[in-house]
């Protein structure tokens, strides 16, 4: 049971085993299928928000540009809706009269949706941890991160690096329970 | 008109006030209480034309706080800094947003920030922050719970 993402050596994960274990199918033949199928396309369609607090924002708009162009990894398109958004990459600093925005934000995303932290702000409040009253101390004590993304900000490589480990978490998923993280995998079989 | 120049202009029309040396654009320190009729006679003298005001802000130097504008012309391209010290318990300064309508929101952000009451504002009320918040950019400030200090 290959989690595969075409075109980046498989080997090249074999030292993060984490993420096998969110491989929640579990080996059923036709639920399995039926997760690979639904997957692939989950996985390869995953369309980000237009949100870019900082100077991650930057950086996210040079990965979306032709030079390295995460189009390719079927990131195709930035969606000004949230309705439309499968991924909201949180790129910059958020503050906490930013925090309740961003939380409306993801509320109306439809499931399955995903968060990206990208950059120390978003994972930690990053320079601003130390003697700032404004800054939330990581994203994510506002809303559940599937990836972080480290650097400060982080190349354009890292963020499609990102990206293609949130596709393997997605290809592991099972098709009834997207994006679920909180209940445990024995609890996800109601087919 | 160059600095020199400026400078002598400038203490003809507010003898009082004192020109710190050394600053790469041309500095005056005015009183408080002298400042908004200084302003009006810097926008409307036209050899001078102040017609822009590009910031507006304060600085905190523990013992007391410092007004900053910078001021340009849009004919003349010269520019100065005016400065003008305030007591930090009960800091007041007149507004100059009847002078340069942009300043109506800088002085709300600077009251937002430093707690800076400026009389006979139009709308002088907090920018970003809640009313009963503390003014965090004072040196003084402190917020236990939000902060984590080092």
């Amino acid at each position: 049971m290959g989690i595969k993402i075409k075109s980046m050596k498989y080997e090249d994960f074999k030292d993060n085993e984490t993420l096998e274990l969110l491989n929640k199918s579990g080996g059923n033949v036709l639920v399995s299928t039926i997760d690979n199928i639904i997957n692939w396309g989950r996985s390869n369609s995953i369309w980000p928000l237009t949100f870019a607090t900082s100077c991650c924002g930057i950086e996210m708009m040079a990965t979306g540009a032709p030079r390295h162009d995460f189009a390719r990894f079927g990131v195709e398109v930035y969606r000004a809706s949230p309705r439309q958004a499968d991924v909201i990459v949180v790129a910059g600093t958020i503050v906490h009269k930013m925090a309740p925005v961003l939380k409306r934000l993801y509320d109306q995303m439809p499931d399955p949706k995903y968060v990206i932290a990208m950059g120390a702000c978003a994972i930690s409040g990053g320079p601003f941890y130390y003697n700032s009253y404004s800054v939330v101390r990581g994203v994510d004590q506002v809303i559940p991160v599937d990836v972080y993304v480290p650097g400060c900000p982080p190349r354009p490589e890292a963020l499609l690096y990102g990206i293609i480990q949130l596709q393997r978490k997605i290809k592991g998923e099972h098709y009834q329970t997207p994006g679920n993280r909180n209940s445990e995998p024995s609890d996800q079989q109601t087919l | 008109m160059d600095n020199i120049m400026l400078k002598q202009h400038l203490e003809s029309l507010i003898p009082d006030a004192t020109f710190p040396e050394n600053k790469q654009i041309l500095e005056i320190l005015v009183s408080p209480d002298k400042l908004h009729g200084f302003c009006r006679e810097l926008k409307s003298a036209s050899a001078l034309a102040f017609d822009y005001l590009i910031s507006v802000t304060a600085v905190d130097w523990n013992d007391h706080l410092m007004m900053v504008y910078h001021l340009t012309s849009s004919r003349f391209h010269h520019l100065i800094v005016i400065k003008t010290r305030l007591e930090s318990n009960d800091p007041e300064v007149s507004t100059v947003s009847d002078i340069w309508k942009t300043a109506e929101y800088h002085e709300r952000e600077v009251f937002d920030l430093f707690g800076i009451r400026f009389l006979n504002h139009p709308d002088l009320r907090r920018l970003f922050l809640e009313d009963e918040y503390g003014f965090p950019l004072r040196k003084n400030f402190s917020d236990e719970s939000r902060m984590i200090v080092r």
